[in-house]
C-alpha cells in the first residue's frame, strides 16, 4: 500500500506544466531561476514600449482579460490595466467585491460564467490566502486548460508581479543578486509582497536576506525559509543594499499588534539617519502606497536613494511581460 | 426468524479481544444477539445448531469499533456509512443543529438511531443551553435521555467563572465533561498550524499554545472539582506531555485523537488542499511522533473518527474559508491498524484503543466478545486494498483527505446485537 507516514514531498505548484512551461503565475515560490530571469528579461524589452509615442504592441490583440478583484485595489487594477491595453488586449473589470459575491455567488460561479464569456485570462485579488489556486485547480479540473490565471495578491500570501517588479528593480540598479544584502522591514506576518520577494530573492541566489520588525509581526520559524530574523532596525539596516519598506496597515494598532503608529515610526521607521547605517549607495523600496511619517520618513521617500517610482514604471513592464508570457508570446 | 433470535456462527477467523486477552485463531458463536462463545476451531457449544455461517477464513474478527466522536447529519446515511466501517457504537458530539441541549431532542435522535437499526448512538449533551456558553443545559434530564456525558464540542465557554460552576454542577451527578483543549482566543482567526507551512503560504495560524494554555485550565479545573475530564481531539506534543504528567498525578482525566492526526502533517496542505482544513490543526511531525507514541502507550485512551461530513460545495471556497472537518468514520479502522503496522504497535494494542478503551470512557458495554456480551462484532480483511472515492464511500461526505489514496484493509461484515447490518457486496 501506499505508505501513509511518507510525508508527500510538497507537490508540484500547478502553475507549472508538466514540461516546465508557466501556465499561471499564482506565486513566486518554486519558479524556477531561469523563468524569473525570463520575464525580467521580457519585461526590459517592454520598457521601450512603454517610452514610444504610440505604447501598444499587438500581443494579446483579441484576448480577454478579466481584471477579476474580489478585494479593491484601484492602483494595483490599474496598472494591469494598462499593462493589458499596452498589449493590445480587450480589458473588463470587475468589482466582483459589489456585484455577484454580494448576491451569494460563489467564487467558482463566478469563475464559471466568465468563462463561458470567452475569457482568456483572470487577473485575480482576493482577500484569502490561496483563492487563485482554487481557480487555477478549478479551470483544470474542468478541462479549460487554455484560459491563464494571474494572482494579483491573495491574503497574505502573495503578490507575485510586486515580487518580480522588485526583483526587476534591484537587477536594474545592482545587478547580479549574489553579493547582495536585502533587508524586508515592517509588517512580513500580513505581507504578501514580502512573501513574494523572500521567494524570489532566494530563487535568484540572493547573499543574504533579512526580515526585520518586532515579534508580533513576524510569521513563526521564518529563519525556514532562509531568513535572518532582526527585531532591532539599525542592526537589520548595517551594510545592506537594499531596502525594502513594507506599507504598516492602520488595523495592526487594534489588535494589540503595535502600541500606536508614532512607536512604530521611533522603532521602525526609516530615516535618514537609520538609512547611514546601510550601504552608501543602497536603493530604498516601498510597494506603495505609502504610509509617510510612520514606516518612511518622508527625507528618505523622496530622497535620492528612494527608486519608489521606478518601481511603479517597471511594475507595468512587469505585468506586460507576464501576461505576454503566459498568452504563449 | 428474525435476525436478533438467528444463531450465527463466524468460523475460521482470527480473534482479537484484548479485553480478555485473546488474540488467536476461533471460532466465535452468536445466540439471542449476545456472544454465546468463543471457542478453538473444530469445537462447538452443546446443543448450537448455527441458522447461518460465516466463513471468516483470513480475517480479523473484532469486537465492533466504539468511535467517540461522529457527526450524523441526515442521521441513516452516516450510520450505514458508519457500520461500513465497522463502527458499532458511537458517541455523537453536541454541535449538531440544533445542539443537544433538551432532553425531547436526545429522546428522538435516541428513538431514531434505535429504528434505523444501525450502529448505536450514544449522544453526548450540551454542557450549556444553545452551546452558548452561558446558561446551564439540563444535565441531569438529559442524562436520563440517554446522553453520556457534557460538552461544548468546539465552541467555548468564555467566562471561566462560568465554566467552573458547570464543572461543579457536572461533578455533582458524577457526570464526565468533555473538553476541546482549544483557548478559543488564542486560536482566533486562524486556520492552520502556526509553523513553516503557514508562514509559507501565509495562513493564519493556531499556535501550539492554544492547546497547551486550555489544557492547563482544565487540568487545574479537574483538580479544583474533582469531575471526570476528557479532553476531546489531542493535536500537539506538548499537549500529550501535559496529559501524560496530568495522569501521572492520578487525576481524573483522559484523552483521544483523531485518526487523521496519526497520518498528516501540516506538509499535507501542499497549495492549498482545503481536504487537510481540520480542527485542530494537523502540525509537525514531531506533533504526530508524539500523538502516535502517546496512543501507543495509553496517555491518549482512545482514537476516534471525528467525522464531519461536508457537502462538496462547502469545500468549493479557498482554504481558509472551508467548514473544517473530515469525513472518516469509514477510515478509522484501516486508518488505525495502517498505524500500528507502521509503528510496531501489537495489533491488540491497536484494536484496544478502538474498542474497550472507549467503550469504558463511555462506560457502556462494547469492545468485548466474552460470553454473554451483546454481539457487536467486525469481520475485517487486513489484506484487501481499496480505494477512498466518491464510488466508494458510503457516506455523504467526500471530505477526506485520503481521496484517491490506496487503504489497505476493509470491512467485510458488522453484526450489532447479533445482527447482520452490513456485508461487503463485491
Amino acid at each position: 500500500m501506499a505508505d501513509l507516514l511518507s510525508t508527500p514531498p510538497t507537490p508540484a505548484s500547478p502553475q507549472l506544466g508538466a514540461d516546465g512551461r508557466l501556465l499561471h503565475l499564482l506565486s513566486t515560490e518554486g519558479l524556477p531561476r531561469q523563468t524569473i530571469t525570463h520575464i525580467l528579461d521580457t519585461a526590459k524589452s517592454f520598457l521601450e514600449v512603454s517610452d514610444r509615442d504610440v505604447k501598444k504592441v499587438p500581443l494579446l490583440r483579441g484576448k480577454s482579460v478579466f481584471n477579476l478583484f474580489f478585494e479593491n485595489s484601484t492602483r494595483t487594477r490599474t496598472t494591469f490595466e494598462i499593462a493589458a491595453k499596452r498589449l493590445s488586449a480587450d480589458v473588463i473589470n470587475l468589482d466582483v467585491s459589489r456585484s455577484s459575491t454580494a448576491k451569494g455567488e460563489t467564487l467558482l460561479d463566478t469563475i464559471d460564467n466568465l468563462c463561458s464569456m470567452h475569457a482568456d485570462m483572470f487577473v485575480v485579488r482576493h482577500a484569502t490566502s490561496g483563492a487563485p489556486f482554487l481557480i487555477a485547480e478549478h479551470l483544470a479540473r474542468t478541462g479549460r486548460h487554455d484560459i491563464r490565471v494571474v494572482n494579483a495578491g491573495d491574503g497574505r500570501h502573495a503578490h507575485p508581479t510586486q515580487g518580480l517588479l522588485d526583483m526587476y528593480t534591484i537587477r536594474h540598479y545592482k545587478g547580479d543578486f549574489a553579493g547582495l544584502t536585502v533587508a524586508i522591514v515592517g509588517d512580513i506576518l500580513h505581507s504578501r509582497v514580502a512573501r513574494s520577494d523572500i521567494h524570489a530573492l532566494r530563487a535568484l541566489g540572493c547573499g543574504e536576506i533579512r526580515a526585520v520588525g518586532p515579534k508580533t509581526l513576524l510569521p513563526a520559524h521564518l529563519e525556514a525559509q532562509g531568513v535572518k530574523v532582526f527585531h532591532n532596525l539599525e542592526e537589520g539596516l548595517k551594510d545592506c543594499d537594499v531596502v525594502i519598506m513594507l506599507r504598516l496597515q492602520n488595523e495592526r494598532m487594534d489588535g494589540a499588534l503595535l502600541p500606536s503608529a508614532s512607536e512604530y515610526f521611533k522603532r521602525f521607521g526609516l530615516t535618514p539617519a537609520k538609512l547611514k547605517l546601510a550601504k552608501p549607495d543602497a536603493i530604498v523600496m516601498h510597494p506603495g502606497p505609502m504610509n509617510r511619517g510612520i514606516e518612511i520618513d518622508s527625507a528618505v521617500a523622496d530622497g535620492p536613494q528612494a527608486v519608489i517610482l521606478d518601481q511603479v514604471t517597471f511594475g507595468i513592464a512587469v505585468r506586460m511581460a507576464v501576461m505576454s508570457i503566459l498568452a504563449g508570446n | 426468524m428474525s435476525q436478533t433470535t438467528m444463531k450465527i456462527a463466524i468460523k475460521n477467523g482470527r480473534v482479537v479481544d484484548p479485553r480478555h486477552g485473546i488474540d488467536a485463531p476461533r471460532d466465535l458463536f452468536i445466540a439471542d444477539g449476545k456472544i454465546a462463545a468463543v471457542l478453538p476451531a473444530g469445537q462447538t457449544p452443546d446443543g448450537f445448531a448455527a441458522d447461518r455461517t460465516l466463513d471468516a477464513a483470513g480475517q480479523l474478527v473484532l469486537p465492533g469499533v466504539v468511535d467517540l466522536a461522529a457527526r450524523l447529519p441526515g442521521l441513516e446515511p452516516e450510520l450505514e456509512a458508519a457500520v461500513a466501517g465497522g463502527v458499532t457504537r458511537l458517541a455523537c458530539p453536541p454541535d449538531s443543529d440544533p445542539p443537544m441541549d433538551e432532553p425531547e431532542l436526545v429522546e428522538r435522535l435516541v428513538r431514531r438511531a434505535q429504528d434505523a437499526g444501525l450502529a448505536r448512538v450514544h449522544p453526548v449533551g450540551a454542557l450549556t443551553q444553545g452551546l452558548a456558553g452561558e446558561k446551564l443545559a439540563e444535565m441531569a434530564g438529559l442524562a436520563a435521555e440517554g446522553c453520556v456525558a457534557f460538552s461544548q464540542a468546539k465552541r467555548a465557554v468564555r467566562e471561566s467563572q462560568s465554566l467552573l460552576r458547570a464543572l461543579q454542577y457536572a461533578a455533582t451527578f458524577d457526570f464526565p465533561v468533555w473538553c476541546y483543549p482549544q483557548n478559543l482566543s488564542l486560536a482566533r482567526g486562524g486556520v492552520a498550524h502556526d509553523g513553516e507551512v503557514a508562514a509559507r503560504l501565509g495562513l493564519p495560524g493556531i499556535p501550539v499554545v492554544a492547546e497547551t494554555v486550555a489544557i492547563a485550565q482544565i487540568v487545574e479545573l479537574c483538580r479544583a472539582t474533582g469531575v471526570r475530564i476528557h479532553l476531546t481531539r489531542l493535536s500537539s506534543a506538548a499537549g500529550v506531555a501535559l496529559v501524560r504528567a496530568a495522569k501521572a498525578q492520578g487525576l481524573p482525566l483522559s484523552a483521544d485523537v483523531a485518526v487523521h492526526h496519526l497520518h498528516l502533517t501540516d506538509e499535507d496542505i501542499g497549495f492549498f488542499n482545503n481536504l487537510t482544513r481540520v480542527d485542530p490543526p494537523l502540525r509537525t511531525a514531531a506533533d504526530r511522533a508524539a500523538l502516535r507514541e502517546g496512543l501507543a502507550d495509553g496517555t491518549l485512551a482512545a482514537v476516534c473518527s471525528d467525522h464531519t461530513p461536508l457537502a462538496d460545495d462547502e469545500r468549493q471556497v479557498p482554504f481558509g474559508e472551508a467548514t473544517p472537518g473530515v469525513s472518516a468514520v469509514e477510515l478509522l479502522l484501516p486508518l488505525t491498524l495502517a498505524w500500528a503496522r507502521e509503528a510496531g504497535v501489537p495489533l491488540a494494542t491497536a484494536v484496544a484503543r478502538l474498542t474497550c478503551d472507549p467503550a469504558a470512557l463511555l462506560g457502556v458495554a462494547g469492545g468485548d466478545l466474552g460470553a454473554g456480551a451483546p454481539a457487536d462484532v467486525v469481520l475485517f480483511d487486513p489484506e484487501a486494498t481499496w480505494t477512498a472515492d466518491a464510488d466508494t464511500l458510503v457516506s455523504r461526505g467526500r471530505n477526506t483527505p485520503f481521496l484517491g489514496r490506496t487503504v489497505t484493509g476493509r470491512t467485510s461484515a458488522t453484526l450489532v446485537g447479533g445482527r447482520l447490518v452490513y456485508a461487503r457486496q463485491d
